[in-house]
């Protein structure tokens, strides 16, 4: 069984107090409680703060492009389906630059559970809106304010009917754990967006902002309606829901690939006479 | 001039509107004359449209081998007044026109015109209009002399889901052109009968697809963009028999990630697009040149800025594909000008790909792409498979594992992530060995060693001298790369009994050859001519030649109306050149 040394990254270059570090912890202690060893996954990450993360924990690590992540998740995914996927991407990252991407691995249903890092800001270019940014929210960059509408991962992903869509927050460690690991246990496309206060870019969306606001979602919601989940995922303001908002169980996206039905790809053998007998087989057509 | 000692030679075109069936007639005649053993080139021409507008399909069937189109054809098919309106001129003094007066409401009364009933003779064989086609394929072989055995063995194959009563009505459809023909074409003067053993007929498309099924590719992503499309259909049709995942990704910004991913993850992959889709490649391309991670991309050039001409011919992105990332990598790009280089060179492609861990290019045009060609047959054993990755026990019984490890040839340990206790860890930010980010100046400075000086001399090494046909110590050199081969081919062979004249062609474009192993400036330095051929404005491999050797070719042919070369209208140019 693995211990939290095993997960002994290199040492986080993120500022004192950043929200990742509470992610971090609650990562890991989720890993260790579910007996997952590093080897055992793959963290593709894209490019901002949070997409450091995989270098603190001690993983296979793709850390590729900034918006990028999802495409190389699915790539990895499809080409070894028993390997456990997971992403993690910032706000900017993941809801801006990869927006595209992000619809369509919903739809596809890939098996790679998402966890975006969501600041409210960009904090590795220093303090621009990112697409989660609070309207009228001032930056250097918005100094009239942001005048664009707040974008609602959690309602987008809902309408995508998304098969697991759950949000946490930096500062409720073991409520982020228990999410984390309902994340990977469940069997589809997972999105976790977390509330991670930036401490040197957001002075809107504090510790103490998001702390007088978000509460566990009750006990007897039932993720599985989606109209109670498009409601429950429209509260923001006063109060912030945090917990699991919506599951189904859509089939995934590789139980429905033929060729990957019995072994998967990265395990099916190939060798130069299969090669030349492959050729010979194909090039009899063309006569 | 051409042809003199040809003994047999005929080309044919079908011409008419986009969905009248203009590629399946040409698809079948041209399978019809592979099977009978003639050497085939096809071609085709269309618009970009769904219906109408006018396309053509051209076949040039001959003993010899065929490696480029004519342009003058001694068989019009003309299935509607385009047809006739723009391509009459092209037919031989024994050339013959065959239409439906019916359908193209007009009647021609030369000589060289004959009208033939295609929609009744197809309702009358039991069939709906669209048997017309089957007709006109008929109609074909009987000018030409040649019976129906084997267009209905052909038939056979390609109508074997739609039934016994459908085929009987096709092949009744080609009985009824044929016997109409022999009766009424009195001046058809063609004849030709089965010389030899059935060859192989496969466009470039095809021999890529095949050509990467066949090096063990499992994934290939894209996004459908003409003229690449085709391999991508090819390989999905073999995808379930050969375990291939191929993925439409939303944009080709995923297409070429998912299949890095992929290859990340210990499977062979591949993407391909034309220009515009590989302009959003770009920042994925830079990204398997930092994480090393092998990829193959087949780029299919078209007319371009922007969209350009999107059915249509040019070799525009040579410098495109040469320059295109961010920093400073190496690259492999090949060219291939026939469909059987484009098979091996595929296969080249994947092995040097996986061996070096590089982005390698397979770069093809329009022309290329919508081309067929007969070819003798495969040789199996020119086809490599090296798996250089460490696997399984191999990979365990190591004491340590870095990713991206100094190493003598700068090629670092490749492992499959999931296949032992090792991590392996990869960044697009600058790394050390491991594959964690770092600021180190100087382990920057060894990794640019690693990746691009140390492996370069080995790359370099594995590219192929160019091809020099003709005349070896020649006066003339026509040097040109990609889809212009067979026209400079034919060239060649047309000019060779009064000139000393060579063509020097190159398929593996970048790096270039070293003139150690054949000194290929040494052949342009002793020619009296060399001019460099190119199907674009600017002359982008004149332009690599001077960058790379310092030999500035002494003049040059550049077409960029977005047709390729035909060969009459570049002996034409050429003579202009030599005098």
């Amino acid at each position: 069984m693995p211990t939290l040394d095993d997960y002994k990254g290199q040492i986080p270059a993120w500022c004192p107090g950043c929200g990742n570090f509470g992610i971090l912890k609650a990562f890991k202690e989720a890993f260790v409680e579910l007996g997952i060893e590093p080897h055992e996954f793959t963290i593709v990450s894209g490019i901002g703060q949070s997409s450091k993360f995989p270098h603190y924990v001690r993983c296979n690590t793709f850390n590729g492009l900034h918006g990028r992540t999802l495409p190389v998740a699915t790539g990895v995914r499809l080409a070894n389906h028993e390997m456990l996927v997971l992403a993690v991407a910032g706000d900017g990252d993941c809801y801006g630059e990869g927006g595209n991407h992000l619809m369509h691995a919903i739809r596809r249903n890939i098996s790679v559970k998402l966890f975006v890092h969501d600041n409210q800001i960009y904090g590795l270019t220093k303090g621009q809106a990112s697409p989660t940014s609070m309207e009228g929210m001032v930056t250097k960059n918005q100094p009239f304010g942001v005048l664009s509408e707040q974008l609602n991962p959690m309602v987008m992903a809902i309408a995508l009917d998304c098969s697991f869509v759950a949000r946490g927050y930096a500062g409720d460690q073991e409520h982020l754990k228990g999410l984390i690991k309902e994340a990977v246990n469940h069997k589809g496309f997972s999105i976790v967006d977390i509330l991670q206060p930036c401490v040197t870019f957001n002075n809107v969306n504090t510790y103490a902002w998001y702390g007088q606001r978000v509460y566990h979602i009750e006990s007897d919601y039932n993720p599985e309606d989606r109209m109670k989940a498009f409601q429950k995922a429209l509260e923001w303001g006063e109060r912030i829901p945090i917990g699991i908002i919506y599951k189904n169980n859509r089939p995934t996206f590789e139980e429905r690939v033929p060729v990957i039905k019995d072994t998967p790809l990265v395990s099916q053998s190939f060798g130069l006479n299969i090669l030349r007998a492959i050729t010979e087989e194909i090039s009899r057509e063309f006569y | 001039m051409v042809g003199q000692e040809v003994f047999l030679e005929y080309s044919i075109k079908i011409g008419g509107e986009a969905g009248q069936g203009i590629q399946t007639i040409g698809d079948t005649l041209a399978r019809v004359f592979s099977r009978s053993g003639y050497h085939v080139f096809t071609h085709q021409d269309y618009e970009s449209r769904i219906r109408g507008g006018h396309n053509f399909y051209q076949i040039r069937l001959s003993d010899k081998p065929a490696a480029a189109s004519r342009d003058r054809i001694d068989i019009l098919v003309a299935l509607d007044r385009e047809s006739i309106l723009f391509h009459e001129r092209e037919l031989t003094d024994s050339g013959i026109a065959i239409y439906d007066s019916s359908t193209l409401n007009e009647t021609h009364e030369k000589p060289q015109f004959l009208d033939i009933p295609f929609k009744e003779l197809a309702i009358k064989s039991g069939g709906d209009r669209i048997m017309a086609n089957t007709v006109a394929t008929g109609a074909v072989l009987g000018m030409l002399g040649l019976d129906t055995e084997i267009l209905f063995e052909i038939l056979k194959d390609t109508l074997k889901k739609k039934g016994e009563d459908v085929l009987k009505a096709n092949k009744k459809a080609a009985i009824a052109g044929h016997g109409f023909v022999i009766k009424n074409c009195l001046q058809c003067s063609f004849s030709i009968i089965p010389i030899s053993k059935p060859k192989m007929l496969v466009g470039v498309n095809e021999a890529i697809g095949l050509g990467a099924i066949g090096s063990g590719c499992k994934f290939y992503s894209a996004y459908p963009m003409t003229p690449s499309t085709g391999i991508m259909l090819y390989i999905a049709g073999k995808a379930k028999e050969y375990g291939i995942i191929v993925e439409q990704a939303e944009d080709e910004i995923a297409a070429i990630n998912m299949a890095l991913g992929a290859s990340f993850a210990g499977v062979r992959s591949m993407t391909g697009s034309s220009g515009g889709g590989f302009a959003l490649m770009v920042e994925g391309l830079s990204l398997a040149a930092m994480t090393e991670t092998p990829i193959v991309i087949a780029l299919a050039q078209r007319p371009a800025p922007a969209t350009g001409f999107p059915t249509r011919t040019e070799q525009a992105d040579l410098l495109f594909a040469l320059h295109a990332g961010h920093g400073e990598f190496p690259r492999v790009i090949f060219a291939p000008g026939t469909p059987e280089q484009a098979l091996y060179l595929t296969n080249k492609a994947f092995d040097i790909s996986q061996k070096y861990q590089i982005p390698v290019f397979i770069l093809t045009d329009q022309y290329l792409a919508d081309s067929q060609w007969t070819v003798e047959g495969i040789d199996l054993e020119r086809l490599v498979y090296n798996d250089y990755r460490i696997r399984g026990d191999e990979l365990k019984k190591l004491s340590e594992y870095k990713r991206h490890a100094f190493t003598e040839n700068g090629i670092s340990p490749f492992a499959v992530p999931g296949d032992s206790r090792h991590l392996v860890v990869t960044d697009s930010d600058e790394h050390d060995e491991e594959g964690h980010i770092t600021e180190d100046g100087l382990i920057r400075m060894k990794m640019v060693n690693k990746r691009l000086f140390k492996k370069l001399p080995f790359i370099k090494g594995e590219i192929s001298s160019p091809y020099l046909y003709g005349n070896s110590s020649p006066d003339i050199v026509i040097t040109g790369w990609g889809s212009t081969y067979g026209v400079m081919k034919e060239t060649v062979d047309a000019l060779s009994k009064n000139e000393k004249i060579a063509m020097l062609h190159f398929s593996e474009v970048y790096p270039l050859s070293s003139i150690d192993k054949f000194d290929y400036l040494n052949i342009l330095g002793r020619a009296k001519m060399t001019i460099c051929v190119e199907n674009n404005a600017t002359g982008q491999f004149a332009q690599l030649i001077r960058a790379e050797t310092g030999y500035e070719f002494h003049r040059r042919i550049n077409r960029y109306d977005g047709r390729p070369f035909t060969l009459e209208e570049f002996l034409g140019e050429l003579n202009a050149h030599i005098g």
